[in-house]
């Protein structure tokens, strides 16, 4: 498992599909291991009531189907299936409406999903919070540099029991990205990644669930933009520079 | 999510191989050794890893340009399908030797000098040897860590002037930093066909750079360009000068279109993923919702909501 892990690691974030298909078959017995520590990219289906569309993950799976959060209805339909209770299901409305709007705000497009269900272990509740951009000129880029150009990412939060008029949230976000643009004189130049960060926080919940979980949300996806942009795209600069300086970095270091 | 059944049969040796060998093909430049060790732990045949190996890592090696060092450490050959004399066998023409390599270690085990015959001949070796001169001079300013070769592909027999030949430049620059979590790899690959009827020299460019960084992470660059140019048939000399200037000029433009792909990143193209800040410019009001419901309910009156 730790070598199948290590091989996740280094095999090319675009052909992340493909590689845990080959180590499911290789290592059928780790199967549930590998779908759980692997993330994929997200995949989409059509809610058949109200014509939007919701984003797939293990945690509205049940069989073949999965749950959408704005019928609430699985596709394809699946008799005795899960789902949230009422209270819970009310909130898992709200937040899916809150969501989109702050996605909107972020995204300009894309898609979200909010699903919650019950944490029999804890008596808290777990939500999984998901958006899918396709950034690309031919998608919702509204700038239109990207040939191609990708963002999913999913957001798990674990609120524990009310304590004293506060709650833990355990936090665990992965964003999947790859952008490539392309032209005559440049070529073509493609960045992709995934990262996983987790974070946590004891907080009143006098703010709310919602409130709470949408604070860490947008501080963690800022986190992970910055650290992409910065860390992550900065440090392959900084490789690409390394094999070969820029000109000016040349004629000052004649010797180097 | 995981639409593959998972199979109740085995998978047959045939399929075990043809996965390894794929990710032994796909190994980040100078990651296959480590990816070659997990790979066995998984497969956990050594059969069939060893016969995925020989398949993989010739491919892997001439596809990255790796470079193997000579036993005496005298010099050091590049493994490209330029210079192949057999599938074990490359010939550094700069040294006129023929180096015997052992894909899967990537090791040089023995050198042997060059036989007549798998040199080129002396009027093409004087083009060949002026321009690697000169190749090697610029590469040794443009890449602190760069190898280089020039190898004829075609006509390499040509006696003398009235026919046309081909020569190939290849740059390989490779920096692996484990520790750091960092490997990178610059390749450029230029034809330079030789057109003695024309009395001209076209020039075509294949330039590839990967860069692998993976602290806590997993973010690949992969940038690839091609051009193509042309200049006047001249003395070997002259040829030469006038290739050098031409490559390094389009190597110096590209290095540029490169730096700028970076410098646009932040304000255009990953703004079309996700902004730095809403369009509001301020932090999302998840303290005040509420008020969304009711612009909500405006705007569907109006008819301009979603």
């Amino acid at each position: 498992m730790e070598a199948a892990m290590g091989l996740m690691r280094r095999i090319h974030p675009k052909q992340s599909e493909t590689a845990l298909s080959a180590l499911l078959s290789l290592l059928p017995h780790h199967s549930s291991d590998l779908l759980s520590q692997v993330d994929q990219p997200l995949q989409v289906l059509c809610d058949v009531d109200c014509g939007k569309e919701f984003i797939l993950c293990e945690y509205n799976r049940d069989a073949d189907s999965y749950r959408s959060p704005w019928s609430n209805k699985y596709h394809p339909p699946l008799e005795d299936a899960p789902y949230p209770s009422s209270e819970l299901r009310k909130l898992e409305i709200e937040a899916n409406e809150v969501f989109a709007i702050y996605r909107d705000q972020y995204y300009e497009g894309g898609i979200s999903s909010v699903y919650l269900w019950e944490d029999d272990d804890s008596e808290g509740f777990v939500a999984c919070f998901l958006i899918k951009k396709d950034g690309s000129k031919t998608g919702q880029g509204r700038r239109g540099y990207l040939q191609e150009g990708a963002w999913d990412a999913i957001h798990v939060i674990e609120v524990g029991p009310e304590d004293e008029g506060t709650a833990h949230y355990c936090l665990t976000s992965t964003v999947m990205l790859s952008l490539t643009t392309n032209d005559e004189s440049s070529g073509t130049f493609s960045l992709s990644g995934s990262i996983r960060r987790q974070m946590n926080m004891d907080l009143a919940i006098a703010d709310g669930h919602l409130c709470n979980m949408g604070r860490m949300i947008e501080e963690m996806e800022g986190k992970l933009r910055n650290s992409l942009d910065q860390v992550y795209f900065g440090k392959t600069k900084e490789m690409v520079c390394t094999l070969r300086p820029p000109a000016e970095v040349v004629m000052r270091l004649p010797n180097s | 999510m995981a639409e593959e059944e998972y199979p109740d049969v085995e998978l047959s040796d045939k399929q075990k191989k043809e996965i390894a060998k794929w990710f032994l093909l796909n190994s980040p430049a100078g990651e296959i050794q480590y990816v070659a060790k997990d790979l066995r732990s998984v497969l956990n045949d050594e059969r069939i890893y060893n016969e995925a190996a020989q398949e993989a890592f010739p491919l892997y090696n001439k596809s990255h340009i790796i470079c193997l060092e000579f036993p005496d450490r005298s010099g050091d050959v590049l493994i490209t399908s330029y210079n192949e004399l057999d599938k074990n066998e490359y010939l550094d023409p700069r040294t006129a030797q023929v180096a015997t390599v052992n894909h899967v270690k990537q090791v040089c085990t023995e050198v042997r000098p060059a036989a007549d015959e798998e040199l080129p001949s002396p009027y093409i070796e004087d083009f060949r040897c002026t321009l690697d001169a000169e190749i090697l001079k610029y590469v040794g300013e443009a890449y602190p860590k760069g190898i280089c070769s020039v190898y004829c592909v075609n006509g390499k027999d040509v006696e003398g002037p009235g026919s046309n030949f081909e020569l190939v430049v290849v740059i390989s620059a490779v920096k692996n930093s484990p520790k750091n979590f960092c490997n990178g790899s610059w390749r450029s690959v230029w034809n330079i066909e030789f057109k003695d009827d024309m009395q001209m020299l076209a020039i075509r460019g294949k330039i590839q750079v990967d860069a692998h960084y993976f602290e806590e992470g997993n973010v690949q660059l992969d940038a690839k360009n091609e051009c193509r140019d042309e200049t006047m048939f001249q003395a070997p000399d002259d040829c030469a000068l006038s290739i050098t200037n031409t490559i390094r000029h389009h190597e110096a433009e590209y290095l540029a279109s490169l730096e700028e792909s970076y410098s646009n990143l932040p304000d255009t193209t990953f703004k079309d993923l996700r902004r730095k800040l809403p369009v509001t410019r301020t932090l999302f009001p998840w303290h005040n919702t509420l008020q969304f419901s009711l612009t909500r309910d405006i705007q569907k009156e109006l008819g301009i909501g979603k």
